[in-house]
């Protein structure tokens, strides 16, 4: 009798989605109690493909909400600005507008990225510094020089490359 | 044992066959699945209509309702929408009114006129219901 009386009222309670009789104790087969955790029971969460969670935001009413939710059963045209505000807080934590602002964390990530970009220049150039060793003679300018001398005397890629680019006649690349 | 039964034919026939009613009607969108007709929008509107026109609908059906609603790809006729404010006014729920509202707007996405006209279709009966959309109310 009694847990006919618990199961019609939870069925009604649960109309306004409140949790406070769900917590209650569980008797299963006279075995004891199984204490219902609060992470089994419906969750609110604010989705926006699931607009209308299971439970309410506010559980707990004060006295103010409690006497709002009373006045919600007559017309809705009485209600002010406001009250309909309050009763939207209440059933639920946020409006679609804010649940759908992005954060600023994107100018975190960009700082991260220049930030970590700007270390390893850091360390690349000590390596340059410290750890290598100098640079091969065959850089500098007069080898240089004296190398494109033997490659055009080669006649290195006549035809369309390196050599066709430099007039023999006048000694000097072409216009 | 015959107790137990009872109990659960009580409370689980009240939980289980309540719902599920609620729920053959809607779910079943159209689809070939298996081998049937490719539903037409009217009939889609219709069920939709007729499901959330039940008189004594209750929250939990609402709220089913609304979020398979949205889940669907597309945005309720103003007539689908008309009928589940109806449904909240029944159950006393101003919030989930304005809720459906900003719903549908997030649903339409990036065709913004696809919201004016549904406010612009269901304004007799926000006016009629007193139902603030979010913008009156500052909310967006």
């Amino acid at each position: 009798m009694l847990f006919y009386f618990r199961m019609l009222a939870t069925r009604a309670l649960s109309l306004v989605g409140k949790r406070a009789i769900s917590t209650s104790i569980c008797v299963r087969g006279g075995h004891g109690v199984a204490k219902v955790d609060d992470y089994a029971l419906p969750a609110y969460f604010d989705r926006r493909e699931n607009p209308l969670p299971d439970v309410q935001f506010v559980t707990e009413l004060s006295a103010v909400q409690k006497s709002l939710k009373e006045k919600e059963k007559g017309s809705w045209a009485t209600l002010s600005n406001e009250e309909k505000i309050a009763l939207y807080r209440i059933s639920f934590k946020q409006s679609f507008a804010e649940m759908n602002e992005g954060t600023k964390e994107w100018k975190s990530v960009i700082a991260g990225m220049f930030f970590f970009i700007g270390m390893t220049g850091l360390v690349v150039l000590w390596q340059r510094k410290f750890v290598y060793g100098p640079v091969p003679p065959t850089f500098e300018s007069e080898w240089k020089e004296k190398e494109v001398q033997r490659m055009l005397d080669m006649r290195i890629n006549p035809v369309e490359g390196f050599s066709a680019k430099w007039d023999y006649e006048n000694k000097e690349w072409k216009k | 044992m015959f107790r137990a039964a009872v109990r659960l034919s009580v409370s689980g026939a009240r939980s289980l066959t309540r719902p599920q009613l609620g729920l053959t009607a809607p779910l079943a969108q159209r689809c070939y699945a298996h081998g049937g007709k490719l539903e037409s929008d009217e009939e889609f509107d219709a069920r939709w209509v007729t499901y959330f026109n039940k008189a004594d609908i209750d929250a939990w059906e609402l709220r089913k309702g609304m979020n398979t609603l949205i889940g669907y790809d597309l945005v309720p006729e103003p007539k689908i929408l008309e009928a589940a404010l109806r449904a909240c006014r029944r159950l006393n729920d101003l919030a989930s009114a304005i809720r459906i509202l900003e719903a549908v707007k997030d649903k339409s996405g990036p065709h913004k006129k696809i919201y004016p006209y549904l406010i612009q279709e269901l304004r007799p009966t926000l006016d009629e219901l007193g139902i603030s959309t979010p913008e009156e109310l500052g909310m967006d």
